[in-house]
Parts: C-alpha cells; sequence; structure tokens
C-alpha cells in the first residue's frame, strides 16, 4: 500500500481527464452527450473541489491511524486540484466564453459565483508555486501559514459550486458537510494538543 | 409567419355528441360511488390505469380503452406547416432525446433519457376543469380527434443558455381549449404534470413542490404558436420528452412547457407555477426569452446551440426567442424588466 499509494493517485487523479478525452474523441462508445463544453466544465470543476476534500483527508488519516505515508501523496494531490481548477477556468475561458475578454470581465462583475471561483483559483498559485522542496525549507514556519490557505480556498469552491445549482443544493451540502467534518476534526486536534501541554498546569477540580 | 384568427370555433373543434355523453357517465359514476375524489387523486388513478378508473366509476372506458392503447401503435400522421417553421436546420433525434431537463426522472441531463423507459404513458386521459362551459376527463384519442396533427419546426431555448431546433408534432392549443368554451372568468390557464412517484421515481425527491404546474394568461394560450405537442422528429413522444402530451411556447424559456400533462385548468387568478415558487427572483411566470433581462447567476446574452461544433456554437439569443414579431404585441405596456 505504501508503495502504491502515489502511483494510485496518478491513476485516480488522471481518470478524469481520460474520461474527457475519450468522450471528446467518442472512443469506446462514450460520448459526452449534446452539450460537450457543459460536461467538461462540469468534471473538471468536481474533480478539483474532489481532490481538495482528499487532500484534506490527509492529516486525519495520519491522525487516525499512525501512519505518516498518508501524507506523503498531499502535494501531489494539492498539485493536481489546482491543474483541475486551472483547466475548469481555460475550459470557461476559452471554449464557453470563446475568449470575449469584454464578456469574461463582464461576468465577473455581475456573477458572485465565477467571482468567487477566480478567488479560489488565484489563490491556489502561490500554494502551487510553494509547493517544492526548496521553498518549503525557505519558508520555514511561514510556509504552513500559508498553505492553511487551503481551507478557504476549498470553502470557496463550494460556494462557488453551490451557487451555481438550479435546485438540487444535495451535492454541495455534502460537500459543505465533509469540510464540515474534517474542519472540526483539526480544530478537536488542535484543543487536545494544547489541553495536553496545559494539563500538568490545570489544578483539578 | 401570419398569426390570423385561429380562435374562431370549427364545428369539427365543439366536443362530438358521444364524448359529452361518455363525460357526464362518468360524472355520475363518480358522484354515485358517494367519494368524490380530488381532482388530483382521479387524475393519478385515471393515468395510472385509465381502464381501470373508467370500470371503476361504472362506464366504459371515455373513447375506447383499445384504441387508447394503440394511440401509439401506428406512427403519427401529420402536415408540415412550413409557415410556422423556422429555416434553421433540425436538431438530429438524438439531440433532443438524450439532454433533457425533465426532474420526474432525475436530475442530471441524460437522467430522463436513462431511467424514463419503463414508464408506460398510454392509456392517458386528461382532465378539464375551471372556468369553462364544458369540463370533464377526456381520454387523450378523444381530445386529439378532432384535430390534424401538424409538423412546426421551432426553436427551443432554456433557461440554462443553450437551446436547439425541434420538429414537433403538434395542435395549437388554443383550438383544444376552444372546444371548452371558456368562460370569461377565464384570465388564464393552468397545467399540470402527472403526479405519480411510483412511475416517476424523480418525483420522491422534493427538489420542486410536486406535482409540477405551469401556466399561461389566456391570450398567451389563444396565441397561434402555443402548441399542444404529442410528438417529435415524425415519432411519438419519448418518455423523456414529455409523453404523451407536453406544451410547446416557442418564445418562452423551456421550463414553460411542462411535459405529460395530466390537467388543464381554465382559472380567474395567475397559477402558482413550479419554478416561480422556487425561487421567484430567478423565474418568473411569463419567463419571455429575453436576452436583456439576466438571470440572476448567468446572462442571457447568448445561448449554445446544442450539437453544434466546440467552438463557435455560441449564438446571440433573440428577443422573444426570435418570435417578436408575433407575439411582442402581447406584452405591450408591460415592463418586460419587472415581469421577466
Amino acid at each position: 500500500m505504501q508503495a502504491l499509494i502515489k502511483p494510485l493517485v496518478w491513476l485516480g487523479a488522471l481518470a478524469p481527464l481520460a474520461l474527457i478525452v475519450v468522450g471528446i474523441f467518442e472512443l469506446a462508445g462514450q460520448s459526452l452527450g449534446p452539450n460537450p463544453i457543459r460536461e467538461i466544465l462540469h468534471v473538471t470543476g468536481k474533480t478539483s473541489l474532489n481532490l481538495l476534500l482528499i487532500t484534506l483527508c490527509a492529516t486525519p488519516l495520519r491522525e487516525l491511524t499512525g501512519q505518516t505515508w498518508w501524507v506523503r501523496p498531499r502535494r501531489l494531490l494539492g498539485l493536481m486540484a489546482f491543474s483541475y481548477a486551472l483547466l475548469h477556468f481555460l475550459v470557461y475561458a476559452v471554449l464557453e466564453l470563446e475568449l470575449q475578454l469584454g464578456e469574461l470581465g463582464q461576468e465577473l462583475a455581475r456573477r458572485p459565483y465565477i467571482l468567487v471561483g477566480t478567488v479560489a483559483l488565484l489563490a491556489l498559485i502561490p500554494l502551487a508555486i510553494t509547493s517544492t522542496d526548496r521553498m518549503m525549507r525557505r519558508l520555514g514556519r511561514r510556509w504552513q501559514r500559508l498553505h492553511r490557505l487551503i481551507y478557504p480556498i476549498t470553502a470557496l469552491g463550494i460556494w462557488h459550486y453551490y451557487w451555481q445549482v438550479k435546485a438540487d443544493i444535495r451535492e454541495p451540502l455534502i460537500y459543505l458537510g465533509l469540510l464540515a467534518v474534517l474542519l472540526a476534526w483539526r480544530a478537536r486536534s488542535a484543543w487536545l494538543r494544547r489541553k495536553s501541554r496545559q494539563v500538568p498546569a490545570a489544578s483539578p477540580r | 409567419m401570419k398569426n390570423k384568427d385561429d380562435n374562431r370555433i370549427l364545428p369539427s373543434e365543439i366536443p362530438s355528441e358521444s364524448s359529452f355523453f361518455e363525460r357526464r357517465a362518468l360524472l355520475g359514476g363518480l358522484l354515485a360511488g358517494a367519494t368524490l375524489p380530488s381532482a388530483l387523486v382521479s387524475a393519478q388513478q385515471a393515468a395510472v390505469s385509465g381502464a381501470k378508473a373508467a370500470a371503476g366509476a361504472g362506464t366504459p372506458a371515455g373513447g375506447g380503452t383499445a384504441s387508447g392503447a394503440s394511440l401509439h401503435a401506428t406512427p403519427p400522421r401529420y402536415t408540415r406547416n412550413a409557415a410556422l417553421s423556422v429555416r434553421e436546420p433540425p436538431n438530429s433525434y438524438e439531440d433532443i432525446t438524450t439532454y433533457n431537463n425533465f426532474y420526474e426522472f432525475g436530475l442530471d441531463k441524460s437522467d430522463p433519457a436513462e431511467k424514463s423507459g419503463s414508464f408506460r404513458p398510454l392509456p392517458w386521459s386528461v382532465e378539464i376543469g375551471g372556468e369553462a362551459e364544458v369540463t370533464g376527463r377526456y381520454a387523450l384519442e378523444d381530445l386529439l380527434r378532432p384535430h390534424a396533427l401538424e409538423e412546426r419546426i421551432y426553436r427551443f431555448r432554456c433557461v440554462e443558455a443553450w437551446s436547439r431546433v425541434v420538429p414537433w408534432l403538434g395542435l395549437p392549443l388554443g383550438a383544444l381549449l376552444q372546444r371548452f368554451k371558456p368562460t370569461s372568468r377565464a384570465k388564464y390557464v393552468e397545467f399540470t404534470t402527472l403526479l405519480d412517484p411510483r412511475r416517476m421515481p424523480g418525483q420522491r425527491v422534493g427538489v420542486l413542490d410536486w406535482p409540477y404546474v405551469e401556466g399561461l394568461r389566456i391570450d398567451e394560450a389563444m396565441h397561434p404558436l402555443a402548441l399542444l405537442v404529442v410528438g417529435v422528429h415524425g415519432r411519438w413522444l419519448p418518455n423523456q420528452s414529455g409523453a404523451p402530451l407536453r406544451l410547446i411556447v416557442p418564445w418562452k424559456y423551456g421550463f414553460k412547457s411542462i411535459k405529460s400533462i395530466v390537467r388543464i385548468r381554465f382559472t380567474e387568478r395567475q397559477p402558482r407555477t413550479s419554478w416561480n415558487l422556487s425561487a421567484p427572483d430567478e423565474y418568473g411566470f411569463f419567463a419571455n426569452v429575453n436576452p436583456a433581462v439576466d438571470h440572476p447567476r448567468w446572462s442571457q446574452a447568448k445561448e449554445r446551440r446544442i450539437g453544434g461544433s466546440f467552438l463557435g456554437s455560441r449564438i446571440d439569443t433573440l428577443p422573444f426567442n426570435g418570435y417578436a414579431n408575433e407575439v411582442a404585441s402581447l406584452y405591450r405596456g408591460m415592463d418586460l424588466r419587472r415581469f421577466y
């Protein structure tokens, strides 16, 4: 499992892209349906969200199992999440809006959900740039602080999804619930750490 | 396009004597049954099994159940109405029937095609009620019998900013409505979709307040472009497209064009329609296609023509979906930003 985890992550993360390509060329009887651009937007956006949430599972899994290898594919997962978010935006700008930049500006100004999604994508850029070992060493403690941006970014991504759903908000709510659980776990860990530090000083009542 | 006086009642449009008597007998039977079920319940029963419901009321089934089961047995016969058709090339049957919003069969665009296979639309009956001189429940065949079916190629524009061109088969809604002699109090027409969560599994999910309800102002309903549809591309309607009877109002967003209709009611007050109830700031009662009034979350200025190439299939949306010459006069003096 430990040796397999990275290949598995590569495979799982590239599978949605492979499905899109298979669909575009209508291989193996697959197709993206009569509105392929919308389908590509949907798949890339949701894959990005899925990968962000999976990334956030790494720390709780390490703490639950005591196995540190859970966090090993974290960088790969994060970079994949960023790549899908970028692809999502490029498909939107190039295929959906056909590179009408004026229209893109208008959409950003008028549609809060597009603004929210764009902010999330922009905020992912510094995290991707500083994902190398060298940057990690150079930034030291600040690296961790910077990368905590992943929490609000994921929340923005879910918000972006929730805001454009027409009626069935169940799926965005599931994402929100998962994020809440993952954040609650971290709050609990932080609280336990603080408590363990304070225990000797605390007097019994 | 000419919209001449399609509103006059032709002799053939007046209900036949036999169907009139059958209707009275059916009503009598229901009354004799001591309990008069609510319109909704009886509509369901009739739709679940028109033959059984009618037999339970102690009368022969309206229009004859034999023909009821066989309406779809032979291909529809129709004539082309070129005068009321657009010149654009129609989308393929596959484009039209594999990408649908019909939440009664699921929320994904592919769900209706994939999950409606076991739905048996026939026998089917429609209850006509409200502010009209002639009311009652009619077998679908009886409703259709006096009318000649015609093919009309219409643009179809979804509120989600995609569109296609569809060769519908149907009959003018106004001609059918006139047969029931709406009274002067009939200011609106309300349409209701079948409510049957067993046959329409999407109705087990509360994304909308089922059953689906839509409505038109009476002058909109009587407009010659408003079409009651029973087929597409020369075939009877497939389930995912709203079999066996749906509405098409080509100058409005697609959600107005209600599917699988079991009830038509003439009302004095504006009907409470499903999407309008669900999100009044997003979906108006009128819902006329209007590139100048955006949906709060997306622009309506352009639309993606389904089935086109990856690039270049995004086209400008036209006021009233390109039918402004025919229908704009219906809304003269109305602020279309307010009444979206």
